[in-house]
């Protein structure tokens, strides 16, 4: 009796193990089918996205540039002008870098703390090797007497250490100061947040466009009869499914002054002079709306095909009028599909750069629009880094709230 | 839904209501893009009706080698070298994540499909920086790649829900009949999801021909896709010609959908 239990036993152990053995080879197929991909996702997605947030901090140019400057400035305390050693080692670095050419990149980049430091820095380099006296510091405060002020010492260190909060700071409009801590900037260079918060407004109206346009036709559509929902369901996916240049372009013709919108308005006798409704704000509206309504149809569609008409006609038959029942019983049904697309298009909006581009005039730029400037234009890449590092972070705070309407596993192309 | 002979005037009201809005909403999605259409057969240069006698001189000048031409070219190497990749890669990383439970699985989901919640700015922006590092900007492989990572949550998105309702004990009956697993694959799994895979792909590549902020980013003069060069026409010189490639464009596109929807009824009734 005990040896059978044991040889039971034994022959459970074994096929347990056998078992286990299997389920941990699926598994390692399972991983060795994943990996490629996760492999060039993470060179081609994850690393970079990273490297946006490590930009957005990282300053290596003046500790390169002016390396022995950098390090005769490391134990001042900025509260007093520095002493000769400083400028000595400043006028030496500036020797070396006026001949590698590399001082026209370090002038630029302590232009971004003061404005003017650049010809400033560029004078100096100019003329530092025929400097003769034996003070470079009083030679170089006669050449220029701001080199006497302490604020653009201040800046040099400020500029010169490995990583820097200063782009993150200004991106939202603030600065670190000397004494004064974390500050906000003065009110004509307050002009990140604006940006930020015009983006937001941007995007905000267009969700509710989109819900007064969208809801109504995700409720048509989810109450026809099957053979009718289904031509409604590819109306709503042909311009799903059009370029979103091609659509941009239909405005823009669309919406000029020689238009065909205003010689129609002009036809009918509504005006006689053409409005102006592309290169504003009015435009953007449009365009944006037009391309982000079918975003919100989908979802909202979605979760009102699963809602059975069954309360709707208990509420009327226990006596509530069609629109309280609406309110009460119905809507409440479609809150997680709402709340989705609501999510989907803000998000999608934050980040839209084409179409302001094409149809909105210059105040209508949003933040992405800022940051290919400070990629692409000016080559400033900190700048470009902490403005994308701010979009996402208010991303990531608004992400949790789409997981809890939606679920993540919800997520549906059509 | 159709309006009860004893409605109320509220009824009414609310039913007619919602039928104008609705009018509204649709007209306003597909009026323009098929409104301007016509003026792509225009014989002249303005953007507006009436049309002053019909041509086909603006197609003919799209299908010159320069500048449209090239763009075409440039975009049909790009999408379909995306394409390739997304598809191969999606489709094998939907089968492992599906045939599987292990730790984290919930967590590298998240990350697979994480090029589809990051606003493209910022995709492109951290592309531009990558690209920029390893002297990849203006490249075909660049951009390729930058695609790829755009292209491929939809291709994992649609494999996985195809391969939900798969049954995994058809590949495990193959396996006991003498299969190898990728004889079992080829000829068991891949034709039962083919569907799915095949719409996957159609979405990557339709991602990567429509795309403009990421190439806006990290394409150079040489590698001037369809969605970039109508971007620099639409800034610079309006003329019936953007219409005819947008024309085009559409067309093409309702041909994919049309695709995608044969595929989908494929899967349902299949």
């Amino acid at each position: 009796m005990a040896s059978l239990r044991h040889a039971q036993k034994t022959g459970q152990s074994v096929l347990a193990g056998k078992l286990a053995r299997g389920e941990r080879a699926r598994k390692l197929t399972a991983l060795s089918l994943i990996a490629p991909l996760f492999l060039l996702l993470v060179c081609v997605f994850g690393v970079p996205i990273l490297a946006v947030l490590y930009y957005s901090v990282d300053n290596p140019l003046i500790g390169k540039v002016l390396p022995q400057t950098t390090a005769a400035m490391a134990e001042w305390d900025g509260r007093a002008l520095p002493g000769d050693a400083a400028f000595d080692a400043f006028a030496a670095d500036a020797k070396l870098a006026y001949k590698a050419k590399t001082i026209a990149r370090a002038a630029l980049r302590l232009n971004y703390e003061i404005a003017g430091f650049r010809s400033m820095t560029m004078k100096a380099a100019r003329r530092i090797h025929r400097f003769k006296g034996a003070s470079i510091k009083e030679e170089l405060i006669a050449l220029d007497k701001r080199w006497g002020d302490i604020v653009y010492w201040r800046a040099i260190k400020d500029a010169s250490a490995s990583y820097t909060p200063r782009y993150l700071l200004a991106a939202v409009d603030l600065e670190l100061t000397w004494g004064q801590g974390i500050v906000q900037v003065e009110e004509n260079r307050r002009i990140y947040l604006a940006y930020l918060m015009e983006t937001f407004w941007i995007s905000a109206v267009v969700v509710l466009l989109c819900v007064v346009i969208g809801y109504p036709i995700a409720y048509l559509i989810a109450t026809s009869k099957p053979a009718k929902q289904r031509i409604l369901f590819i109306l709503i996916l042909i311009p799903f499914w059009t370029s979103l240049l091609v659509r941009t372009a239909a405005w823009v013709v669309l919406l000029q002054n020689q238009g065909m919108v205003n010689d129609f308005l002009i036809w009918l006798g509504i005006t006689d002079q053409p409005f102006e409704m592309i290169f504003n704000r009015f435009g953007v509206y449009v365009a944006m709306v037009h391309i982000l309504l079918p975003f919100m149809v989908l979802p909202v569609y979605s979760v009102m095909k699963s809602i059975s008409t069954d309360y709707m006609r208990a509420a009327a038959s226990l006596g509530a009028r069609p629109f309280s029942a609406f309110l009460s019983i119905y809507l409440p049904q479609t809150i997680p599909g709402l709340g989705a697309g609501c999510l989907l298009v803000f998000v999608i909006s934050l980040g839209f750069y084409i179409t302001p581009a094409l149809v909105g005039g210059r105040s209508d730029q949003m933040i992405a629009s800022l940051i290919a400037q400070f990629a692409l234009g000016t080559a400033n890449w900190g700048m470009a880094a902490a403005l994308a590092v701010v979009v996402l972070v208010c991303v990531a705070a608004i992400y949790p709230i789409y997981h809890r309407f939606a679920g993540g596993d919800r997520m549906k192309l059509n | 839904m159709a309006l009860p002979a004893n409605a109320t005037l509220g009824q009414q009201v609310s039913y007619v209501g919602l039928r104008v809005i609705c009018a509204f909403g649709f007209l306003f999605l597909l009026l323009p893009t098929l409104i301007i259409m016509p003026i792509s057969f225009s014989s002249g240069t303005f953007l507006n009706y009436p049309l002053p006698g019909l041509s086909l001189r603006w197609y003919e000048q799209v299908l010159q080698p320069h500048p449209w031409g090239f763009a075409f070219k440039n975009s049909m190497i790009v999408a379909c070298a995306t394409t390739v990749i997304a598809t191969v890669l999606g489709t094998l990383a939907a089968y492992g994540l599906t045939m599987a439970q292990f730790r984290f699985k919930g967590l590298l989901v998240g990350f697979l499909i994480s090029p589809l919640v990051v606003p493209l700015v910022i995709t492109a922006l951290a592309a531009y920086f990558a690209l920029a590092k390893v002297g990849l900007l203006g490249t075909h492989i660049g951009l390729i790649l930058a695609h790829t990572a755009l292209a491929t949550p939809f291709v994992v998105i649609t494999v996985t829900a195809t391969l939900q309702g798969f049954d995994h004990n058809m590949v495990r009956a193959a396996e006991s009949l003498g299969a190898n697993p990728i004889n079992a694959f080829f000829s068991v799994t891949l034709p039962l999801i083919l569907p799915g895979v095949l719409s996957g792909s159609v979405f990557a590549f339709v991602t990567s021909f429509d795309e403009i902020v990421v190439a806006l980013f990290v394409a150079g003069p040489g590698q001037f896709t369809m969605p970039r060069q109508l971007f620099a026409d639409l800034r610079d010189q309006l003329n019936p010609s953007i219409i005819a490639v947008a024309t085009l464009l559409t067309v093409a596109s309702i041909c994919l959908m049309a695709l995608i929807e044969i595929l989908q009824r494929r899967k349902d009734t299949g």
